[in-house]
């Protein structure tokens, strides 16, 4: 009997352990890059490292004070928003169709959307870029935002399809019963329901833009957003630079997943069927 | 409004937007990548692969994508049936997982660099422990094991949140009582996870390795962050053709060998976990 209960203790252990351990495997890194954030830059390029943040703002002055540092990271945050609106504004609607209408064609187009992320899209960056000089779009955050929106577009259609799957129609018939008209029973009954998993959708969509760097880099020259010019200037700049960048880039991030953590799993259940 | 054209209508912007920016392009590439001064030729392709850097860059990339997909895959798995079991925590466990999912390649590259480069955390953790007694400089060409090494790291640490979440919303979906059931019949937990969550999770599988592998061929950043030329592959060899070289034939001949690849991997993944007509959860 104890033995029993010896073997089932020391497998509780392993489990406790090896999810601590995951947890340590993710929080790690991003902490020496934090450590590396707010040290000062002699401390950046020093050996040993400490392994205490001294919290001086040396390396993020710095990086403010880099040229064309701060205008990157606003052409990122336009860009950015630009995807969001795009995206959502395109993709929503046909989230919408796809998950109250039975009409011709809608498996083949679920399954297009679906197929545009079998291809590797920051590559369409290519020819765009000519294209772009003709209609003088390059190095436009216009532009870059377009091409975004297709990275983002397949994920917001899915998003909101899932999301609009999980209202029931009956709402919408109801309020038509009571004198909605179709657009009316959507501004009134559903839009309101489903407003915070738009939201979430939309941030979805900011970080996919605010991460590229492929594309951003091919099409944006003087324009740079913050991941092409951190890219561009990877070889020539400072350390405390790179890891200042490195965590300005990475606190969307953290809040991002933080605010869209209960749709994350609800969008890629349904997506999948 | 016509109900029967409501729906078409709520589908053309989108429709419209990936003719213009998904489809054209896609067509632009095809053809910029077969001509050569205006005429149809193979010349950019024969450019291309006879290049030194591409057996190099090819051999790299797919030893990247060989390697960090099946321990992705592996991990995830591990992980998303951890939680399945998880009681208290689950969501604090959840959102420290998938944190990497917000983080860019750039942004991990650089992450990882914080701990590789030669006055960095993993030198200071040797000295400390008294391994070495100069800083070692892990990323350089005496060291291209290591340098392989710190990318792999970083692409498993970045991107096995995104495997992991498709993974743990299919589990989700499978009935709780098809385990009920293998529990009254005596299966060990193995064989619940081999025969019940491996077969009804392969949509999932599916997506998830199919954006993963893709993804995978599209390694850019996380390589120039940690590797710079050390490392040479294909996204970077693209890069450095439209860019250093300014040739954009070539460029969009080797994007589209990349295209090539990576949609002969999703089909071998459609194919090798097809789902058998007419089974459902």
């Amino acid at each position: 009997m104890t033995a029993v209960t010896d073997t089932r203790k020391a497998g509780r252990w392993l489990y406790v352990a090896s999810v601590g351990l995951l947890c340590a495997w993710v929080i790690i890194p991003l902490y020496f890059l934090l450590i590396n954030t707010l040290s000062s830059p002699e401390t950046v390029n020093s050996f040993p490292k400490p392994f205490i943040p001294e919290f001086d703002l040396g390396s993020l002055q710095f990086f403010a004070g880099f040229q064309g540092m701060l205008v990157a990271l606003k052409n990122s945050v336009v860009v950015a928003v630009l995807t969001m609106i795009i995206s959502i504004s395109i993709g929503a609607p046909a989230g919408y169709a796809l998950s109250r209408f039975d009409f011709r064609g809608k498996e083949v187009f679920r399954l297009l959307i679906l197929l545009t992320r079998a291809f590797p899209l920051p590559l369409l960056a290519l020819p765009l870029a000519v294209l772009f000089i003709r209609t003088g779009l390059d190095d436009t955050a216009v532009g870059l935002a377009l091409v975004h929106t297709t990275l983002a577009i397949p994920f917001a259609v899915l998003i909101t399809f899932s999301l609009f799957s999980g209202i029931p129609i009956e709402l919408e018939e109801a309020a038509w019963t009571l004198g909605c008209t179709r657009f009316t029973a959507f501004t009134k009954v559903v839009l309101p329901l489903i407003l915070p998993g738009i939201a979430a959708s939309a941030i979805f969509a900011f970080v996919i833009s605010w991460n590229e760097v492929f594309a951003a880099a091919v099409l944006t020259i003087e324009n740079r957003t913050l991941p092409a010019f951190l890219l561009q200037t990877l070889a020539e700049s400072p350390m405390h630079l790179k890891f200042a960048g490195g965590f300005i880039l990475v606190v969307p991030a953290l809040i991002f997943i933080f605010a869209v953590r209960k749709y994350l799993f609800a969008m890629w259940g349904i997506a999948n069927r | 409004m016509n109900a029967r054209l409501l729906p078409y209508l709520l589908i053309l912007p989108v429709t419209l937007f990936l003719c213009v920016f998904f489809l054209y392009p896609f067509i632009l590439v095809a053809q910029q990548a077969f001509s050569n001064g205006g005429e149809a030729s193979l010349q950019n392709f024969r450019d291309v692969i006879g290049y030194w850097k591409f057996p190099i860059s090819l051999r790299n990339t797919f030893l990247l994508a060989i390697i960090v997909v099946p321990i992705q895959l592996a991990l995830s798995l591990l992980m998303a049936t951890m939680v399945s079991k998880m009681k208290k925590g689950r969501d604090l466990v959840l959102y420290v997982w998938t944190i990497p999912l917000g983080i860019s390649d750039l942004a991990a590259g650089i992450i990882w660099l914080a701990i590789f480069e030669q006055s960095g955390f993993l030198n200071s953790m040797l000295a400390g422990v008294g391994a070495v007694d100069a800083p070692v400089n892990f990323l350089s060409y005496q060291n291209t094991f290591i340098v392989f090494l710190a990318i792999m790291l970083a692409e498993i640490w970045r991107a096995t949140a995104i495997m992991l979440v498709i993974i743990v919303a299919g589990i989700g979906l499978i009935p709780k009582e098809y385990y009920e059931a293998a529990e009254v019949f005596g299966a060990s937990p193995w064989k619940r996870f081999v025969k019940i969550t491996l077969p009804l999770l392969r949509p999932s599988l599916q997506t998830a390795l199919i954006l993963r592998v893709v993804l995978a061929f599209e390694v850019f950043a996380v390589v120039a962050a940690l590797g710079g030329t050390l490392f040479p592959v294909l996204m970077g060899e693209i890069y450095s053709y439209q860019f250093d070289l300014q040739n954009g034939g070539n460029a969009a001949a080797l994007a589209l060998i990349v295209l090539g690849i990576s949609l002969a991997f999703t089909l071998i993944i459609l194919r090798a976990l097809r789902v058998p007509k007419g089974a459902t959860i």
